[in-house]
């Protein structure tokens, strides 16, 4: 057990847990987050995708202890701004949500583009996704998504 | 009143968005179990001696012996053990369940199970065949006795994982004599029903309710009822709530998967390159168990000339029983490794006999009042040529065509023409469905829509909703659609088979008819419609006579290729598709399933490797699994025909499937054009086509 300080959604948590767990279970179990979703377990499919200190990270793959001293976002926490507002909206003109369990994953990296890069390329947000598999849509409604929320939301990144 | 295509909102974006919808791994319950599976570790044999560690309080060990009625998970073919009794058939195989409170010490106590087995010799090959089916149209026979040619190839396909990106699972919870089962399913009957004849229950024993599902094209067809009766068996055991979820690797290693197949394609030529007749042999690897794949083999020799008449035919296929992880649904189911060995052969033929494929193709192109593969007849308009010049247009095949023959361009376009039978082969509607469908108007005059259709990304609950609000000329947010529970809904049928739009969605349509003639302002109503087969449609099971689909989707699939002449790397450049669906209740939707239908299908066709050796599925994760990336995917252009089926709602037929049956057979076309050598296998990998450079033979 450790003493682990973080900042959780914008607000200050002190844990004394299990370094070794893995950020994601902590983040689905202790804080009862149902957006950060288990797809491979192996960071691969980036269904469990976080923010830490503003860069994407698969949190299946992140021990606790990794996370002391830095903030953390997930979509819970994300989805009260308004860029997650234009993001959501950009993904539901285009058809983007099928069965949605990446979703909550897409939208965390297309914030993280986004914020690296305001006015992606295509090619740009196809790679800016590329960590993030999703089986239902072909990626092209996604693809216009974040096409479409950088145009609405210029500014804002 | 508003064209019903023109899209509307998806119901269920928001809380998917958000992270806030409930899949199954997101229940939880006070007091909760975990589940593992303990496996068999060898492909056949026979168990010897089973030892357990010392378990601790709480931790319970569920087996066969549980089990209050037979040992059996009901499906159509009964010979799925739910837990292994003596024998074990193949490397993955459920023995056991450990149950207790923490996942942590479950893990430990399945490691110290040591299981002592007898080993047998294990079969991998088509040797056993437990299901023969054939047929003929025409006179085969005395068009190859009086061929001039006779052209033949050999096809072989791969398996396919489905690849949910949310894991199989289930939760169950007891309340007195019930078992309530939550999920991640298609098809809730299909559950109830086995976990009925397992826990020997009555009807009122047993709920089962649709968790949100994090897609399943298939795979959470039949697969959930094994877990869900291995869950139901613990939990009327144990008396707790009890939670299985699968990680990936036990996912990839021992659900279901699209049937590995082998055709052997031999066609009857006159001396005037007319083709006389078409011979098939087909046989699929079934896995360990029956399950589904006589059904799944049916609908592939049904698709035996794809998109064309040819008057005589001669159809034979097997089931192969192998010691190896049983198959299944899979989106397509059949019609993929058919439609992939129709297309490549009819173009082999015209390089063959030195004719232009397109020519080919078209001459023998089905046309309305055509006679089908199974003598029936395609009664509705094709619109296939109309379809062809759009997407020919739309891609410039034409000037790509002759472009990419020059040698060493390494650039490739191909084109696939398919059509899919939508809903259950033959007369299953009306024998094994019998579909019933109701709507609840309540005091409020909101209207409750009571199927057992799952949404499980195709967006039905929004396309159902949009179909009742259109009869009734009511607002959308006056229908509801709760994710089905049995308790409340009628069993209108699985979600499956491109069935849920044009039948389900057609006896809605036509309940809320009803309900609109009986409508009170304030008055509580329920109008209820069951499935009434069209009395033109005949179907012969025993010798495939007749129609076997009621109605047929069409398509058009085109996509441009280069290859890298070094790596032999396959790019995909471009994708054009062309459906006739009959008539799209949702625009945006359907295109959404079209892309994510065609990337899955050109997916299986060049991309997508799964192989076993020794009986063990070699690929565990995504990482050695490979699906299409972002960055995989090209641009992804899609028409939508109008031509609308009399009998589905607002004129539409099945969709799902039909998207992605033809992605195969175009990519591998593409691919064989730009290295100008026969491609006879899926998928197309760069270790394939090196070997047909290397071997060259056209």
């Amino acid at each position: 057990m450790a003493i682990i300080k973080f900042k959780l959604n914008n607000k200050e948590v002190v844990m004394d847990e299990n370094p070794n767990l893995r950020l994601l279970d902590v983040l689905r179990e202790k804080f009862e987050f149902t957006g950060v979703k288990e797809g491979c377990g192996e960071g691969e499919c980036g269904a469990c995708a976080v923010l830490i200190n503003n860069d994407i990270v698969n949190s299946c793959i992140i021990p606790l202890g990794n996370v002391n001293g830095k903030e953390i976002m997930t979509i819970e926490g994300f989805s009260v701004s308004k860029k997650y507002e234009i993001i959501k909206d950009a993904f539901a003109d285009e058809g983007a949500v099928q069965c949605g369990f990446c979703t909550p994953g897409m939208i965390i990296a297309s914030e993280s583009l986004l914020n690296k890069n305001p006015h992606p390329t295509e090619e740009e947000i196809k790679t800016g996704l590329s960590g993030n598999l999703c089986r239902c849509t072909g990626y092209n409604s996604i693809v216009k998504a974040v096409k479409g929320a950088a145009k609405k939301g210029d500014g804002l990144w | 009143m508003k064209d019903i295509s023109t899209s509307v909102l998806k119901i269920d974006n928001e809380e998917k968005s958000k992270g806030s919808a409930l899949y199954v791994s997101d229940i939880k319950i006070p007091g909760m179990y975990y589940a593992k599976t303990v496996r068999s570790t060898i492909p056949k044999g026979k168990i010897k001696k089973i030892t357990f560690p010392k378990l601790p309080e709480n931790y319970t060990i569920v087996d066969y012996k549980d089990i209050p009625g037979p040992n059996i998970v009901k499906m159509i073919f009964d010979d799925q053990p739910i837990f292994a009794e003596e024998n074990v058939t193949y490397y993955g195989e459920p023995i056991l369940l450990v149950v207790g409170p923490e996942k942590i010490i479950i893990a430990d106590l399945v490691k110290n199970i040591n299981i002592e087995y007898v080993e047998e010799t294990p079969e991998y090959g088509y040797v056993n065949s437990i299901i023969n089916y054939n047929f003929v149209k025409g006179d085969a026979k005395s068009a190859f006795e009086n061929a001039d040619k006779v052209v033949q190839f050999d096809y072989v396909t791969g398996y396919q994982e489905q690849l949910y990106i949310e894991p199989q699972g289930m939760v169950v919870e007891v309340e007195g004599k019930k078992v309530i089962l939550t999920g991640s399913i298609q098809c809730p009957y299909y559950v109830k029903n086995a976990v009925l004849q397992a826990l020997n229950a009555e009807d009122s024993e047993v709920t089962v309710i649709q968790a949100v599902v994090g897609g399943a094209f298939g795979g959470k067809e039949e697969f959930p009822s094994l877990i869900t009766t291995q869950l139901a068996v613990a939990a009327k055991k144990i008396g707790k709530p009890i939670k299985m979820i699968y990680e990936r690797e036990e996912d990839m290693e021992v659900t279901t998967k699209r049937h590995p197949s082998k055709i052997h394609m031999e066609a009857a030529i006159s001396k005037d390159n007319e083709i006389l007749a078409f011979k098939s042999n087909v046989g699929i690897d079934a896995g360990a168990n029956t399950g589904l794949s006589g059904v799944v083999l049916s609908r592939a020799l049904i698709a035996c000339s794809g998109a064309y008449t040819i008057d005589n035919l001669a159809v034979n296929g097997d089931v192969f029983i192998t010691n190896t992880v049983p198959n299944g649904a899979y989106r397509g189911f059949g019609a993929p490794q058919m439609l992939f060995a129709v297309e490549m052969f009819i173009n082999h033929i015209a390089k063959e006999i030195n004719v232009d494929p397109l020519e080919l193709r078209l001459k023998y192109l089905s046309k309305q009042g055509d006679s089908t593969s199974t003598q029936g007849t395609f009664r509705d308009p094709i619109i296939m040529k109309e379809m062809i010049e759009k997407g020919m247009e739309v891609s410039d095949y034409k000037r790509k065509k002759i472009e990419y023959a020059k040698k060493d361009v390494y650039k490739g376009i191909g084109m696939s023409f398919f059509l899919h039978g939508c809903g259950f082969t033959g007369s299953g509607e009306s024998t094994h469905i019998n579909a019933l469908v109701k709507l609840r108007k309540d005091k409020d005059d909101k209207v409750h829509i009571l199927i057992a259709a799952v949404d499980m990304g195709q967006g039905i609950r929004t396309t159902m909703m949009k179909i009742v609000s259109q009869v009734l000329n009511i607002p959308l947010e006056q229908t509801i659609y709760d994710l089905p529970n049995t308790d409340f809904v009628p069993d209108s049928g699985p979600t499956v088979a491109s069935r849920t739009i044009m039948i389900v969605g057609g006896l809605v349509a036509r309940a809320a008819q009803q309900l609109k003639e009986k409508w009170e302002v304030g008055v509580e109503l329920i109008v209820s419609e069951r499935y009434k087969h069209p009395e033109y449609i005949k179907w012969d099971e025993d010798n495939f006579v007749g129609d076997a689909y009621p109605a047929y989707s069409w398509g058009v699939n085109i996509v441009e290729v280069e290859v890298c002449p070094v790596t032999y790397q396959v790019s995909l450049q471009h994708v054009w598709s062309v459906y006739d669906v009959g008539k799209a209740i949702d625009e945006r939707i359907v295109l959404g399933q079209a892309d994510g239908g065609i990337m899955q299908g050109i997916g299986y066709g060049y991309l997508e490797v799964m192989n076993s050796k020794d009986g063990k599925i070699q690929q565990k994760n995504v990482t050695d699994y490979i699906i299409p990336t972002s960055v995989d995917s090209p641009p992804l252009d899609t028409y939508l025909m109008d031509n609308p089926y009399a009998l589905g709602p607002y004129g539409a037929k099945g969709a799902g499937e039909l998207t992605l049956v033809g992605g195969a057979p175009a990519v591998a076309l593409a691919i064989e054009e730009a290295i100008g050598e026969k491609v006879f296998n899926i998928p197309v990998t760069p270790e394939y086509i090196m070997e047909l450079i290397k071997n060259g033979n056209n």
